[in-house]
């Protein structure tokens, strides 16, 4: 990373954590917070919130892993989260993930070339009524048939 | 004297998370409780592992530690209680009310089973071939429980790669069973933080930041986790095969310093109890291997002394006399390589408080290749040097760019006390029933004093005892040289010794109480440290800080298992043969005269001294990408 | 999407103003109440809500917490998600009583990653709430301060277990406690911290308004009142309904226009699969306790499948602590995986029973004592017919 890349990430950091309190009860906000904008949480992020924060780096590191929301990578501009529990899973979610991976072109863990969409699975969404469901970043889509995915990929890809 | 603020009175360590168990507030009430059909009256609020501790009940564990907070993940002390349909964790589970505990009904019988199949199915490796053979409390467990066919499958290829690439600590997380003590041990009792879960779930291991090999984080290699691990997934790294090679070898002169911390410990490892020091023994069975020579590292500890004292005096003088602003008090012992990674990680604004004495390994490295060569008239080059300790950290120690000033890399290997047991028993010899034997000239004589540095106190003791004879020309007013101020296992301890009637040459002490502290433990060195940022140690004189709790002999490379009475009776062992010996003060032994005399002609702290017995420190910074 | 037949506690009827009418009692006499009123948690864990709030207002600190489990993430569960856009102040209500019954003066909703959609209308519901004098300093004139923050969760299903959700907002990972001591006792920072869902808290204006008899007429003798649940799988009208306690599952199934019925699975992922023949058995803590999810399963559907996406989703979230559930759910999933192969032996399949039998009595927490649950209820009432399949 740049210098003034990492100056800029400690400002941004050192005002979160004036922010949320400069404890461990902070840590996953200002990770929630850093995850938001940056898309990922980058070794640097991680050493420097545990600097800030007096705690030990690995710890951090021990949290980031452990939440399924926190990236290590940077993620794509779109993550697209595929609901893969049972409801969703008996409503045909397989017939909708073979649909993303054949109009996106990547199979699910991996990332588009122009790192404009990324694909994984996530459990329950809490949409179980209304299967297949996915997440896009944080709206979530319900009611998914293959044609109702191709609409929302266009409208993402013009976004 | 030393209920001062430092030390906690609850326990002594912090806790990370998952503290649980102890409920606080005694006040001696007690609780009537039934284990396994009988009686009980037991103090309210201990746990249940505790109570059956104190009527001898056997309950098995495995994440549980003495020296550690409670965690209660591994579910082996599972223990039954009447009324309740989960089992409990015995660890864990504090006494509030009458209840009745049943420690062998079937359910718990076949749950320790169960669970230990669980962990024997994901745990890669035979036990023959293992560092642990023997020591192992997987393998203990599993022969209590009678565990003979692999009920849930077995790993058949190593998950994870061994990381090799420390000094001193070798990870293989193949075998490691996530009872979390390693983490408790670095994080809560070290206060160093280089390992945690990671991951989740099956996914979940025990790694660094980043998952980077163990060299590139701020590990100080105190080998606490060693000692603390109930299998064979941490170990230190070692150097026995190269050091047969050199005893096999006939062109080289293999030479053996040995401190006196293993000398206390090792025969623990042959099975006696703690608190039995085998020196005499341990040396005829060192000849018997093949060693040329065996050393005392007592001796180069009395230099330590003498240096480090004249140091100080020097400083102290700068001070009061010359009224410099810049000189560095308190002055910090430096013969604790743990302790000088984790000042150089952590503080290293604070490094040139340092002594630059080098510990008494390196100064014996620098001595025996140049001082002992001369005299016993042997080409240095062919000169293997081993040293013997108690410690993990030695092993980076003598492999630190700035250990050469021999010309020649000072000491060339240092063998913990566990690598050195198993090398004796591959020479067939049972150590304890050997007759004793004494350590080799020019250096087979040692004061008490250079002895005990080996316990927590010791270096400050033995200081004490040279530094107010020399400035005084009193030996030090406590009954039989014992300055019991100085001793103990509470982490942090202060006291002062009043210098009055001075000898002229030092009249600028007369009357200045010399302020001292001692700590052990990388988490008591950090709370002294922060005590130090904050301004508050501006009237302490000299600090003594060891990284291992107990000091060496509860070192990384001591006899495992460990706890703070097996630290305590070897520290009694070390401070016995103190009072043994016939020279108790590091400036009245003989030898060391003898090497001021003839080599280091310029005394301590001169050049020649310099050149060879004080080194140098880095500021590394905790920074790690 | 609201519920989906008539409401018959969450009517809204029947709210009145709760918050108001709390704070004009004392707070014992709210812990009576709710004491009286055998309101259990309805997250699934079932414990008497009155229970908890008296042992908190009982622990002595100057610092107490209220804590809101919006952490919903049991498979087939979605009825919080309906509460919290619908009933939003409603559980905000909850939440203030309960603080005032014990003592507390801050709350948290601890609001899964996956709803982070709703977290600006929340946000606004509390906005509203402070600038009408019903949340913040002296609400209502009452004298009590109290207020809410709301704190995103990060995809975690295990930080629905209490003590491993206060561990998650404490900043460490989402690891469960050991118990005793309970979080009334040494909660969020070692202070007394009561946590309980989002129903429940949804439901204690409603007791506050409209009293405790009318409370419990409602349900059976040990479950009182009614239970939210959210119906998915093979029905005609999945969604979320609410059922007094008592009803049978066959009744449920009348109302959600369910055919062909091979299995319900009453409890999401971690409750019991029950069988065509069992479907007289009720929805109450005495017999067949849920959360609130019911997914149903015709016959089309293959058992073992189901099975699999269970113990898969629990070989996931399991947070890797204790060895019972670290290792037995991978190897309950490997034993699936064996089944499909066909190279399952039923010796081994009965080892994989024991196994399950005693995840269920030795694990650290909730999760562990219950991922079994579907393994060996599956197993029993369908091993025949997966072995004979596979």
């Amino acid at each position: 990373m740049l210098v003034s890349e990492v100056n800029n990430l400690t400002n941004y950091i050192s005002m979160l954590v004036e922010k949320y309190g400069n404890g461990r009860q902070a840590l996953i906000p200002v990770l929630q917070e850093i995850q938001n904008r940056y898309g990922h949480i980058s070794d640097v992020a991680q050493q420097e919130i545990a600097r800030l924060l007096d705690i030990h780096p690995v710890e951090v590191y021990g949290v980031t892993t452990f939440y399924h929301f926190f990236n290590a990578k940077q993620r794509a501009k779109y993550n697209i989260r595929l609901c893969k529990t049972i409801s969703c899973d008996l409503a045909n979610k397989d017939g909708i993930a073979r649909t993303l991976e054949r109009e996106l072109g990547i199979k699910f863990g991996e990332i588009t070339s122009d790192e404009r969409f990324s694909l994984e699975y996530v459990s329950c969404v809490g949409m179980c009524d209304q299967g297949p469901a996915m997440l896009v970043n944080n709206e979530v889509y319900a009611k998914l048939t293959p044609r109702k995915v191709v609409e929302i990929l266009d409208e993402l890809k013009v976004r | 004297m030393t209920d001062n603020a430092f030390n906690n009175k609850t326990s002594n360590s912090q806790q990370t998370s998952n503290n649980g168990g102890q409920v606080s507030g005694n006040n001696g009430k007690t609780v009537d409780i039934e284990i396994d059909g009988r009686k009980y009256n037991v103090p309210y609020g201990i746990s249940i592992l505790q109570a059956c501790r104190m009527q001898k009940i056997n309950i098995p564990t495995l994440c549980f530690h003495p020296d550690l907070c409670v965690t209660g993940s591994c579910r082996i002390c599972l223990v039954e209680i009447e009324g309740m349909r989960t089992l409990q964790a015995s660890c864990s589970y504090s006494i509030t009310q009458p209840i009745k505990i049943h420690t062998t009904s079937e359910k718990v019988r076949k749950a320790r089973r169960t669970i230990l199949d669980l962990m024997i199915s994901d745990h890669y490796g035979e036990c023959y071939t293992c560092e642990r053979n023997g020591n192992c409390q997987l393998q203990k467990l599993a022969k209590e429980y009678g565990v003979d066919y692999y009920r849930f499958g077995h790993v058949e290829e190593p998950f994870y790669e061994i990381d090799n690439s420390s000094y001193a600590i070798v990870r293989d997380m193949n075998k490691c069973i996530l009872c979390r003590r390693c983490v408790r041990t670095c994080t809560d009792l070290q206060a160093v933080g280089v390992l945690e879960a990671v991951n989740r779930g099956y996914d979940t291991k025990i790694t660094t930041f980043l998952d980077k090999p163990l060299e590139e984080v701020i590990c100080i290699n105190c080998g606490q986790c060693i000692n603390r691990c109930p299998t064979g997934a941490l170990k230190e790294k070692d150097s026995s095969d190269e050091v047969w090679q050199a005893i096999d070898n006939p062109k080289k002169h293999v030479v053996i310093q040995t401190a006196p911390s293993p000398r206390a410990a090792i025969g623990e490892e042959f099975g006696l109890p703690p608190g039995n020091s085998l020196t005499g023994e341990l040396n005829t069975a060192l000849k018997m291997m093949g060693f040329d020579r065996v050393f005392d590292t007592n001796f180069t500890a009395d230099l330590t002394i003498m240096e480090e004292g004249t140091e100080l005096l020097l400083r102290l003088k700068s001070a009061l006399v010359d009224k410099n602003p810049n000189v560095k008090l308190p002055q910090l012992t430096s013969c604790s390589p743990g302790w000088i990674k984790f000042i150089e990680y952590f503080y290293p604004e604070y490094v040139d408080h340092l002594s630059t004495a080098k510990s008494p390994q390196q100064m014996f490295g620098a001595v025996i290749k140049t001082f002992y060569a001369q005299e016993a008239n042997i080409d240095p080059k062919d000169i293997v040097s081993v040293s013997l300790m108690p410690c993990t950290a030695k092993k980076y120690e003598c492999n630190r760019p700035e250990m050469n000033s021999s010309g020649l890399k000072d000491v060339d290997f240092a063998l913990t006390t566990r690598e050195l047991a198993q090398m004796i028993k591959e020479a067939g010899i049972y150590l304890p029933e050997l007759p004793k034997s004494t350590f080799d000239e020019p250096f087979g004589e040692a004061s008490g004093a250079g002895l005990i540095f080996g316990a927590t106190g010791g270096v400050m003791e033995a200081a004490l005892r040279t530094a107010y004879e020399l400035v005084t020309g009193r030996p030090v007013p406590f009954e039989n040289l014992d300055i019991t101020p100085c001793r103990g296992m509470e982490g942090v301890r202060q006291a002062s010794v009043h210098l009055e009637n001075v000898k002229p040459e030092w009249s600028f002490l007369e009357g200045v109480d010399l302020n001292f502290m001692i700590a052990h433990g990388t988490a008591n060195a950090k709370k002294v440290m922060e005590a130090l940022k904050r301004g508050e140690l501006s009237n302490i004189h000299f600090i003594e800080i060891m990284a291992c709790p107990g000091g060496c002999i509860g070192g990384g490379g001591e006899p495992i298992p460990t706890s703070l009475e097996i630290r305590k009776k070897r520290a009694e062992a070390i401070y016995k043969e103190d009072e043994g010996l016939p020279i108790r003060k590091s400036h009245e032994n003989p030898h060391v005269k003898y090497i001021y005399e003839k080599f280091l002609t310029e005394g301590p702290c001169g050049h020649l001294s310099h050149k060879l017995l004080h080194t140098s420190y880095v500021k590394r910074g905790s920074y790690i990408v | 999407m609201p519920i989906l037949n008539k409401a018959i506690v969450f009517d809204k009827e029947n709210f009145g103003d709760g918050l108001k009418k709390a704070l004009q009692m004392t707070p014992d006499d709210i812990l009576l109440t709710v004491k009286n009123s055998i309101l259990k948690g309805r997250g699934g864990a079932g414990f008497p809500t009155g229970v908890k709030w008296v042992a908190a207002a009982a622990t002595p600190s100057d610092k107490k917490y209220v804590v809101c489990n919006a952490d919903e993430g049991e498979p087939g569960t979605f009825k919080d998600r309906v509460l919290l856009t619908e009933f939003t102040e409603q559980v905000y209500n909850g939440m203030i009583i309960c603080g005032y019954s014990i003592g507390a003066h801050y709350g948290f909703v601890y609001l899964r990653g996956e709803y982070s959609y709703m977290r600006e209308h929340m946000e606004k519901t509390l906005e509203d709430m402070r600038n009408s004098n019903r949340l913040g300093k002296n609400i209502l004139g009452s004298g009590f301060d109290f207020d809410i923050e709301i704190r995103l969760g990060s995809g975690a299903y295990v930080c629905g277990e209490e003590s491993a959700l206060i561990e998650s907002l404490e900043g460490l990972r989402g690891e469960p406690r050991n118990r005793p001591p309970y979080p009334v006792d040494r909660g969020y920072l070692g202070y007394p911290t009561v946590v309980n869902n989002v129903e429940t808290l949804a439901t204690v204006p409603i007791i506050i308004n409209k009293g405790v008899e009318w409370f419990t007429s409602i349900g059976t003798e040990k479950s009182k009142g009614s239970k939210l649940i959210s119906v998915s799988g093979d029905v005609e009208f999945p969604g979320v309904y609410e059922i007094p306690y008592g009803t049978t599952i066959a009744e449920v199934l009348d109302i959600v226009g369910a055919k062909d019925v091979k299995a319900v699975q009453v409890g999401g992922a971690s409750g019991v699969c029950i069988p065509e023949e069992d479907l007289a058995r009720n929805i109450s803590f005495e017999d067949v306790p849920t959360g609130g999810s019911i997914i149903v399963f015709n016959h089309s559907r293959d058992m073992l499948k189901i099975l699999k996406n269970f113990m898969e989703f629990f070989t996931e979230e399991s947070c890797g602590q204790c060895t019972p559930c670290r290792i037995g759910n991978k190897k309950l999933l490997d034993g699936i995986n064996l089944i499909e192969e066909g190279k399952c032996s039923v010796q081994y399949l009965r080892e994989l029973i024991s196994l399950g039998e005693i995840m269920q009595i030795a694990s650290k927490c909730g999760l562990g004592q219950s991922s079994p649950n579907s393994f060996i209820t599956i197993m029993t009432h369908f091993g025949d017919e997966i072995l004979a399949n596979y």
